[in-house]
């Protein structure tokens, strides 16, 4: 079997770390090898943050370089921008439809980046309001699940399997919102607000 | 696993019942792993060198002993190391040593095989999670065998890669029964000259050792090119060079000559892929074997696609879509306590010597708060050098954190007032080594597993050590802080500043947030200049903030003239501000 990457990227404390977890936990119950890398330290909050995740029959490195994943979901439309240049020609584009200032904007140092939702359009992105439907589904905090839930449209793993390591991965009280967060994000796939 | 959780379990498969250690990315999370096992007392110490004289100690008691580090952090602890290589051990004793290569959380990038060339002691370089636990557990063995300290180096995706991992069951080991023996434990000159001879010839020992070790291997391919490598960039040759003979070596210091030498003489052309220095490369080449030149980065990280085209393959396209898009730098969290008192050192123009941790991102735009940054404990030194220079007409102020005061700023304040400096120090007492990820010390009191331990007291420590007067402010407030700031940075005493306020990452309850007034906001900018990510300006240049991200904080609405900063929800206290 071919190795597949997937690249997650998000502002720190938007749960993109957890997310990059269950995907991995989902690649291991279905039986293939897979390496995790991220980077953090440095501030608990607030910095741009990178996830691989690497599953197949044998994988060797856990880092990612430029072209090279299959599959870039991203949390944030900035974050969406600068991180696109790991995706390879055809690798599918999820974004959030949400943008987080950085410092240099929020001061005024910079101009806050404009037109990135059409460049991301242009890029064959596929949006989704991830805060919206983990509203909806009872959790602001699961927007994290609602991308995994839209990604795992475009992955080849079972729903039961995603059901389980969600259920295992997240805080007890939280289980049946963040289920109803990936399925929240996946239905959206499917009625075609992103179509995969 | 990530790979320090694997060296984690390694070190308590093989038995070991000691660990101690400083936090620091990427090495971190070892302990905090390892302490969750029965049978393994686990410790943060103050700083590395402490640690490494701890787990010295309990090696001389006859036990195993892990102690944790950072690349940096082994500079601490080299004074240890260095002798201790000398004196040997007792129980196994290993140095898990994470080196972080491009820098994502560090001041420096240095290759910790320098320090095992340089201490002689060997080095063993696990490539991935599975191997990080085995080589863990070998570390023990080479230990005892050798009577030899043994560093495992890991670096960042190493430390926090994560892949499949086989673990095993924990090996009980005896304790040695402790026996006097001031020759080989003593290290005054005699003494040590004789053992300098018994480490020469356990050079050797384990340079033969290395040639025939399961950690140390050779994978048969193709013979027209053979490559040397360890460590993650293993894992990159792999993926880059799938047709290629590889020599995978475990254990890098000391070299194994002979299997090296055996390898060069299967293939037509030897190379060499290595992160950081050419430790290999220049060995490899003293031993007279042609390495080729490979164009391949000497700082940084290695990469698959780094790899690849050092070899020859062509560059990939890749996409950039927006240009100058704005970075997003690490930055304070909303209500840190920090914020507050670079805000009030930015208002007294003081020039400030930092230190590290979260505080060093004071230096970011726009508080602009910091002057220099070196090492731990560097900023109190110099303070007072600065001082000395006379350089300088505004107020030359120390900032240190809690952790990193017990670190290694003591015995800076000590010199300060044995030197009858009338300087400024402010440690920024948060409660928590918050960098790293709230890690216990002993000023905030909290043991590794989160129990109560006894607090210094830092007053009567500060005073006991020669200042002249300790005073606490609370950062949240300004208008204080900046009065304490006037008054102790113009005394004729050595002054400390407690700056004490939790992180607020620790408050669990925070109070309500504020909004803004948009009526009363005359867009001056003042509350967007304390860098809190909750404060924004809209299209109008009028503030706003965000709901969702402030915590209450409320330095915002002190740093306001208009008033135009107000509280939402029915509890917010609008008096006093917090």
């Amino acid at each position: 079997m071919m190795m597949t990457t997937v690249v997650l990227a998000g502002v720190g404390g938007q749960g993109t770390i957890l997310a990059g977890d269950v995907l991995a936990k989902v690649a291991v119950a279905e039986g293939m090898d897979v390496k995790l890398s991220e980077v953090h330290g440095m501030a608990q909050r607030g910095g741009s943050v990178e996830t691989f995740v690497r599953f197949g029959q044998t994988v060797f490195s856990p880092v990612v370089d430029p072209g090279m994943a299959d599959h870039l979901i991203a949390f944030e439309m900035t974050e969406a921008a600068r991180t696109l240049t790991y995706l390879r020609p055809g690798g599918t584009l999820v974004v959030n439809r949400r943008t987080v200032d950085s410092l240099p904007v929020l001061i005024g140092d910079m101009p806050a980046p404009e037109g990135l939702e059409e460049a991301l359009v242009g890029e064959g992105a596929i949006f989704l309001d991830a805060e919206a439907l983990a509203c909806e589904a009872g959790s602001p905090r699961s927007a994290n699940i609602v991308l995994m839930g839209a990604a795992s449209y475009a992955l080849p793993f079972e729903v039961p399997t995603w059901e389980r390591v969600i259920s295992d991965r997240v805080p007890p009280k939280t289980v049946e919102a963040n289920l109803r967060a990936f399925h929240l994000g996946r239905d959206a796939c499917a009625e075609g607000v992103c179509s995969l | 696993m990530s790979g320090n959780e694997a060296v984690a379990r390694g070190a308590w498969e093989a038995g070991a019942s000691v660990g101690v250690g400083y936090p620091g990315t990427p090495s971190t999370e070892v302990l905090e792993n390892l302490v969750k096992y029965e049978g393994v007392h686990c410790e943060w110490a103050p700083n590395e060198k402490v640690a490494a004289e701890v787990a010295g100690g309990a090696s001389l008691g006859g036990v195993r002993a892990l102690v944790t580090m950072k690349h940096v952090g082994l500079n601490v602890a080299a004074d240890v190391l260095y002798t201790q290589s000398y004196t040997g051990v007792t129980g196994g004793l290993v140095y898990l040593v994470a080196d972080d290569p491009g820098m994502h959380s560090s001041q420096n990038e240095q290759d910790t095989r320098n320090h095992g060339v340089g201490a002689r002691v060997p080095v063993l370089e696990p490539s991935d999670s599975q191997e990080a636990l085995e080589y863990t557990r070998a570390a023990f063995e080479i230990s005892e065998r050798f009577d030899v300290p043994v560093i495992v180096r890991l670096t960042t995706r190493i430390s926090h890669g994560k892949g499949l991992v086989t673990a095993g069951s924990r090996t009980e080991v005896a304790t040695r029964p402790y026996e006097r023996d001031a020759r080989k434990y003593v290290m005054m000159p005699g003494n040590a000259r004789v053992r300098l001879r018994d480490v020469a010839a356990r050079d050797e020992a384990l340079a033969a050792y290395g040639s025939t070790a399961e950690v140390n291997r050779a994978e048969e391919r193709s013979q027209s090119l053979g490559v040397i490598t360890s460590g993650i960039a293993y894992q990159y040759v792999r993926e880059a060079l799938p047709e290629a003979s590889v020599l995978k070596l475990g254990l890098t210091v000391p070299l194994p000559a002979q299997l090296i030498l055996d390898f060069a003489s299967r293939v037509e052309r030897v190379a060499v892929v290595e992160e950081l220095d050419r430790h290999l490369t220049m060995r490899v080449r003293a031993l007279g074997i042609d390495v080729e030149e490979v164009d391949l980065p000497r700082r940084g990280e290695l990469s698959p696609r780094i790899v690849a085209e050092a070899f020859g393959a062509p560059p990939l396209s890749r996409r950039e879509l927006v240009d100058g898009l704005p970075p997003r730098p690490p930055l304070l969290c909303p209500g840190c306590p920090h914020r507050g008192l670079f805000y009030a050192l930015g208002k007294v123009r003081a020039v400030v010597t930092g230190d590290i941790g979260c505080y060093t991102l004071g230096t970011l735009p726009p508080l602009n708060g910091m002057d220099s940054c070196v090492c731990m404990g560097a900023s109190i030194g110099m303070a007072h050098g600065m001082d000395l220079a006379g350089s300088v007409e505004r107020p030359v102020v120390a900032v240190i954190g809690d952790s990193t005061f017990a670190h290694s700023g003591l015995t800076g304040l000590l010199h300060m007032a044995y030197a009858r400096s009338e300087g400024t120090v402010i440690v920024l007492d948060n409660r928590t080594t918050a960098m790293t990820g709230h890690q216990g010390n002993p000023v905030n009191g909290v043991f590794i597993d989160g129990s109560d331990a006894p607090a210094i007291d830092l007053d009567a420590v500060c005073l006991a050590l020669g200042a002249g007067s300790v005073r606490t402010v609370d950062p949240h407030d300004l208008d204080a802080t900046l009065n304490v700031l006037r008054e102790e940075t113009a005394a004729d005493h050595l002054s400390v500043i407690v700056s004490k306020a939790p992180c607020a990452l620790l408050i669990k309850d925070h109070h309500d947030p504020y909004a803004v007034d948009e009526e009363l906001c005359t867009k001056c900018g003042s509350c967007v200049r304390l860098g809190c990510p909750a404060i924004s300006r809209d299209e109008n240049g009028r503030a706003v903030i965000d709901t969702a991200t402030c915590v209450g904080c409320g330095q915002c609405v002190q740093v306001c003239r208009y008033d135009a900063i107000v509280g939402v929800g029915p509890s917010c206290d609008l008096g006093g501000g917090r």
